[in-house]
C-alpha cells in the first residue's frame, strides 16, 4: 500500500504518458487559457464556501461553443433559480428531481432533427444533477440515458447527501456518516451502508468516457468535462463536491477536504475510455483514512470507544475499492504500471 | 329552436379534398395522424392498450415514412420527460399512454403544463390497478383532471384521426400553449377496425406547417426555465395556465371550422342528439355516446322523448354549450366510466352539477358509474337509466345517491 | 437589493420563465459576509489559483492590468475564506466585516 519515493515517481511518469500514447490531448494547461466570461453566477444563493458551486463555475469554463444545461431540482438548482434571479447565462432548464437525464434526451434528439433542418443552432446538451438526482431517484433516467446512446453529458455533482431538504442521507453518503436520516445514537453509528458506486454502474452501459474528479484539481476536472462533452455518445462524470455545512467544517476548508478525499483514496479519481479504466490520480503515499474523517463534524462520533471499529471498516473498505480499481486498470489496460 | 348543430358532411368539401377511406383501429388512427402531424420528436413507453400507436410509429420511422426522433424511453416517466425536454427546445412533440403509465408520470404531467409545452398525447383510457385489469375505463384521465392538460374524448377511430390532428392547433396557438391529452377508450376504440377518412398527406402538412416556438431554450437567448418560484410569485404563473384554458375556449370555434374546411367534418365542443325537444338527456363521453345514440332512438321508438349528450371537449369545459343543450330537460342521467371514491358525486355527474347549478329550474340529476374495468355497457341498461330519471324527474326528485350499471350488487 | 414591482398575471413571462441571463446580479450577497479578503498585491504572483477557485464568482480577471490579474468584487463576496485557504503563497488576509 505505501510505495517508495521512486515508484511515486514512476507512477506520475505513467500517467503523463498514457495521456500521450492515446492521443489525447487535453484542452487546458494553464489557467490563464481559460474564458474570463463568468456563465455562472455571482448573485446566486449557495452558501459561502459551497463545493457544488465551484464544481459549475469549473464546468461551464469547459464548454466549447453554445451549449444548454439541464438541471436536476437539489442545491444548484433551488439555490442558483429563485424567480425572478437566475445564476445562470446559458440555456437553462430544470423540470423535476429523477428526470434530468431524460428531458436532456429530449433536448439532444429535438436539437439534432431541428438543426438539420435549420430549425434551430446546433447545442451541446449536458444534463447535471446531485448525488440525489442522479445516484439515487435519477438512477433509471441516467441508464435509459446511457443506453439508449444518446450525445449527452450526464454530470453528477457528489456532496454526499440529499443536502438540499436538510442533509439527508443518499446512496451515495459514506459508510458511517452521520445525516438527518442516519442519525447517530445508541442504536446507530450513523449511516450502515457503502456508498454506491454511480461511475460504476454507469461504466457498466459501456459509454465511451466516464470519469471521477474533484473540485480541488481544476485541470483534471475541467479537462475531463471537456473530454466528455467532446465525445460522440454518452459520457458520465462523477464529481466530488464538499458540502460545508453538511459535512461540518469551516468554509474555507472546502478545497482541502476534496484534496483529503483524493490523498487518502476515499475518493478515487480515474476514468473508463471505452472500456480501457486508468487511474489519474495514482496517490502513492495515501493518507490513512482518520486523517480526513477527523476534519468533518459528520464522522466526529466515529471517533468514540464504541465506534472506532467504524474507523477500521472504512480503511478496509476504501483499500478494497482502490484494489479492485487497479485490478480493472490491470486488467484493462496495457499501459498500467506492473505496481 | 336549435341547439349547436353537428353538420355531417359539407358535399362541397367532399369534393374538394378526395379522401381515401383505411380500415384502421383507433391506435393506429392516432398514429397515422401523428405521422402527417410531422412531429419532431417521439417519446413513448409502450402500455396495453396503446402499444400498436408506438409499434406503428417505429414502424413508419424505421421506413422513413416520418422523420420523427424516435426515443424508447425506459418509462413513461422518461418519456414525459423527453417530450418536455424536447418542447422546450421548440420541437413539436407526441407521446402515448394509458392507465398505469399515465399515473407514473403523473408529476411530469403538471411540469408539462406549468412549463407550458404543447405536447399531444393519446391515451388508450385504461382502468387503474390494483386490481390490475387493462380494459377500458376514464380513472386514469380523471386522475389527471387537475394536471392543467386539455383532454378531448374521442368517439371511434374517426375521431381519433382527426381530434390528434386538431389537438397540435389547439395546444400550439401561441396563445394557448398548453399540452392536450386526446383520449380513446381502452380496447372499445383503440382496437376496433373501423372506416376511417384519411386526408391526403399535402393536405395536412398544409393544415400543421412544422412547429415555431418564441419562447424556448435558444443559445442566442439564454432563458431560464423551472425556477423555483416561492409564495410571492407562484400563483401567477398557475393563473395564467388558467388563462390559457379560457383562450383555448375561446379559440375552438375556429379550430372547428378550420378542420371542417379541409375535412368536410365539422366537429363542436359537445354533440347533441335529438336534445330539441327532449325530456330526458343521457350524458357521456367516449365510445358509450354512440351506444347512447342507439338507446335514444330505441326510447324515441317507444315514445319516449329521450336525448343524448356526448361531451368532446373535457377540458377546458364548455359550460355554455352544456347550458344550452341541458336548460329544458327534465331529467339528466349522467354516465360516468369511472369512481370518484368517497366524493358526493363521480366526475362527470360533479362537472354537469356544477354547471347547472346557475340555473333557475335545475333538471333531476342522476349519477350513474358503468363500464369500470371494460365492463360492457348495453342500450338496454342505458335505456333503463334513462326512463328511471324521468321517473325520477316526475317524483320530483332533485337527485339520488349514485347508481352503478351492471354491477353484481 | 433592487425592489422591482411584482408583475400581476397578466405581465408576467409564461411558464416562469426568466428572460434575463444572470439576473441574480441583481441579488447582492456581498450583504452575508462577517469576514472580507484582501490581497496584498505586491506579494500577489498572479496564478488565478484564487480566480478559479471562488464559488461565487466574485474575483475578477483584469486582462489589460499590467500590475494586476484579479480583483475581488465586494458586491457578491460571501466571506468564505476559500481564496485565502487556497493562495500559495497566503497573500490574502481574511479581516473583519
Amino acid at each position: 500500500m505505501v510505495t517508495t519515493e521512486a515508484a511515486a515517481v514512476a507512477a506520475a511518469r505513467v500517467e503523463q504518458s498514457q495521456d500521450r500514447k492515446e492521443g489525447y490531448k487535453p484542452f487546458l494547461t494553464k489557467l490563464s487559457d481559460l474564458p474570463t466570461e463568468e456563465l455562472f453566477g455571482p448573485g446566486h444563493r449557495l452558501c459561502s464556501g459551497c463545493g457544488p458551486a465551484i464544481a459549475m463555475r469549473m464546468l461551464t469554463k469547459a464548454f466549447r461553443g453554445p451549449t444548454m444545461v439541464f438541471n436536476a431540482t437539489g442545491c444548484v438548482e433551488v439555490s442558483s433559480t429563485p424567480y425572478p434571479y437566475t445564476a445562470w447565462g446559458v440555456p437553462w432548464a430544470h423540470i423535476l428531481f429523477q428526470n434530468t437525464a431524460a428531458s436532456a434526451c429530449g433536448a439532444v434528439e429535438a436539437l439534432a432533427k431541428l438543426a438539420e433542418e435549420g430549425r434551430a443552432k446546433k447545442a451541446d446538451v449536458i444534463a447535471i444533477g446531485g448525488d440525489g438526482g442522479i445516484v439515487d431517484i435519477g438512477i433509471a433516467a441516467v441508464s435509459g440515458a446511457l443506453e439508449r446512446g444518446h450525445d449527452l453529458t450526464i454530470i453528477c455533482y457528489d456532496n454526499e447527501n440529499y443536502q438540499n431538504t436538510g442533509i439527508q442521507r443518499s446512496g451515495a453518503t459514506p459508510l458511517g456518516s452521520w445525516s438527518t436520516t442516519s442519525e447517530v445514537g445508541e442504536n446507530s453509528y450513523g449511516k450502515a451502508e457503502w456508498k454506491k458506486d454511480i461511475l460504476g454502474i454507469a461504466i457498466a452501459h459501456q459509454i465511451p468516457y466516464a470519469a471521477s474528479a474533484t473540485i480541488a484539481d481544476w485541470r483534471d476536472y475541467i479537462n475531463k468535462v471537456r473530454r466528455a462533452i467532446e465525445v460522440d455518445g454518452p459520457a458520465f462524470l462523477h464529481v466530488l463536491a464538499p458540502c460545508q455545512l453538511g459535512w461540518r467544517y469551516d468554509p474555507s476548508q472546502t478545497i482541502q477536504m476534496a484534496r483529503l478525499a483524493v490523498d487518502t483514496r476515499m475518493f478515487p479519481v480515474y476514468e473508463c475510455v471505452d472500456g480501457v479504466y486508468t487511474i489519474n490520480r495514482r496517490v502513492p503515499l495515501p493518507k490513512p483514512v482518520v486523517e480526513y474523517l477527523k476534519t468533518q463534524g459528520r464522522f466526529r462520533h466515529l471517533f468514540e470507544e464504541k465506534n472506532k471499529w467504524v474507523l477500521e471498516r472504512i480503511q478496509q473498505g476504501v483499500d478494497k475499492n482502490w484494489q479492485r480499481i487497479v485490478n480493472l486498470e490491470r486488467a484493462t489496460n496495457p499501459a498500467a504500471p506492473k505496481v | 329552436m336549435t341547439t349547436v348543430t353537428e353538420v355531417e358532411r359539407k358535399d362541397e368539401a367532399k369534393k374538394r379534398i378526395k379522401q381515401k377511406v383505411l380500415g384502421l383501429r383507433g391506435d393506429d388512427a392516432v398514429a397515422y395522424a401523428a405521422r402527417q402531424a410531422n412531429v419532431d420528436v417521439i417519446s413513448a413507453y409502450p402500455i396495453t392498450p396503446q402499444t400498436i400507436m408506438v409499434e406503428e410509429l417505429s414502424r413508419f420511422v424505421a421506413n422513413g415514412w416520418i422523420k420523427a426522433k424516435y426515443i424508447n424511453v425506459e418509462s413513461e416517466h422518461s418519456a414525459m420527460s423527453g417530450c418536455i425536454g424536447a418542447a422546450l427546445v421548440g420541437a413539436r412533440t407526441f407521446t402515448a399512454t394509458a392507465s398505469q403509465g399515465l399515473a407514473y408520470m403523473h408529476e411530469a404531467l403538471y411540469a408539462a403544463s406549468g412549463l407550458r409545452c404543447p405536447t399531444v398525447m393519446a391515451v388508450a383510457c385504461r382502468a387503474l390497478s390494483a386490481p390490475l385489469n387493462i380494459h377500458g375505463d376514464h380513472s386514469d384521465v380523471f386522475g389527471s383532471r387537475d394536471s392543467g392538460w386539455m383532454q378531448v374524448f374521442c368517439e371511434n377511430a374517426q375521431e381519433s384521426y382527426d381530434m390528434t390532428l386538431t389537438a397540435f392547433k389547439m395546444a400550439e396557438d401561441e396563445k394557448v400553449l398548453t399540452p392536450i391529452m386526446v383520449n380513446l377508450d381502452g380496447f372499445i376504440t383503440s382496437h376496433s377496425l373501423e372506416r376511417v377518412n384519411i386526408l391526403p398527406d399535402e393536405v395536412v402538412n398544409q393544415y400543421l406547417p412544422p412547429r415555431t416556438a418564441d419562447l424556448k431554450l435558444d443559445t442566442d437567448k439564454p432563458v431560464t426555465f423551472g425556477a423555483m418560484a416561492l409564495p410571492d410569485y407562484y400563483f401567477e404563473f398557475k393563473r395564467q395556465q388558467e388563462g390559457a384554458m379560457a383562450e383555448a375556449y375561446r379559440l375552438m370555434p375556429k379550430i372547428w371550422r378550420d378542420f371542417a374546411v379541409i375535412s368536410g367534418r365539422r366537429y363542436s365542443n359537445v354533440r347533441p342528439y335529438k336534445l330539441d325537444d327532449a325530456e330526458v338527456a343521457i350524458v357521456s363521453m367516449g365510445s358509450t355516446s354512440g351506444t347512447a345514440r342507439y338507446a335514444v332512438d330505441g326510447l324515441r321508438n317507444r315514445k319516449v322523448r329521450a336525448g343524448s349528450l356526448n361531451i368532446r371537449l373535457f377540458r377546458p369545459w364548455p359550460a355554455p354549450e352544456i347550458i344550452r343543450a341541458l336548460k329544458n330537460v327534465k331529467a339528466v342521467a349522467i354516465l360516468d366510466r369511472a369512481m370518484s371514491f368517497g366524493a358526493p358525486g363521480t366526475t362527470l355527474f360533479e362537472d354537469i352539477a356544477t354547471t347547472l347549478y346557475s340555473l333557475p329550474k335545475q333538471p333531476t340529476l342522476v349519477n350513474y358509474v358503468y363500464g369500470l374495468g371494460g365492463r360492457d355497457v348495453t342500450t338496454a341498461q342505458i335505456s333503463k337509466a334513462a326512463e328511471d330519471s324521468l321517473k325520477l324527474a316526475r317524483q320530483r326528485k332533485r337527485t339520488v345517491p349514485t347508481r352503478y350499471l351492471g354491477v353484481r350488487d | 437589493m433592487s425592489q422591482k414591482r411584482k408583475l400581476s398575471w397578466k405581465e408576467a413571462t409564461i411558464a416562469g420563465a426568466i428572460n434575463t441571463p444572470k439576473s441574480s446580479m441583481d441579488y447582492k450577497t456581498g450583504l452575508w459576509r462577517s469576514q472580507t479578503p484582501v490581497i496584498d498585491y505586491a506579494r500577489c504572483t498572479k496564478c488565478l489559483i484564487c480566480w478559479i477557485y471562488c464559488p461565487e464568482p466574485t474575483i475578477t480577471r483584469l486582462v489589460d492590468n499590467p500590475e494586476r490579474v484579479v480583483e475581488i468584487n465586494q458586491e457578491y463576496c460571501k466571506g468564505c475564506g476559500i481564496c485565502a485557504d487556497v493562495c500559495p503563497v497566503k497573500c490574502i488576509s481574511m479581516g473583519a466585516g
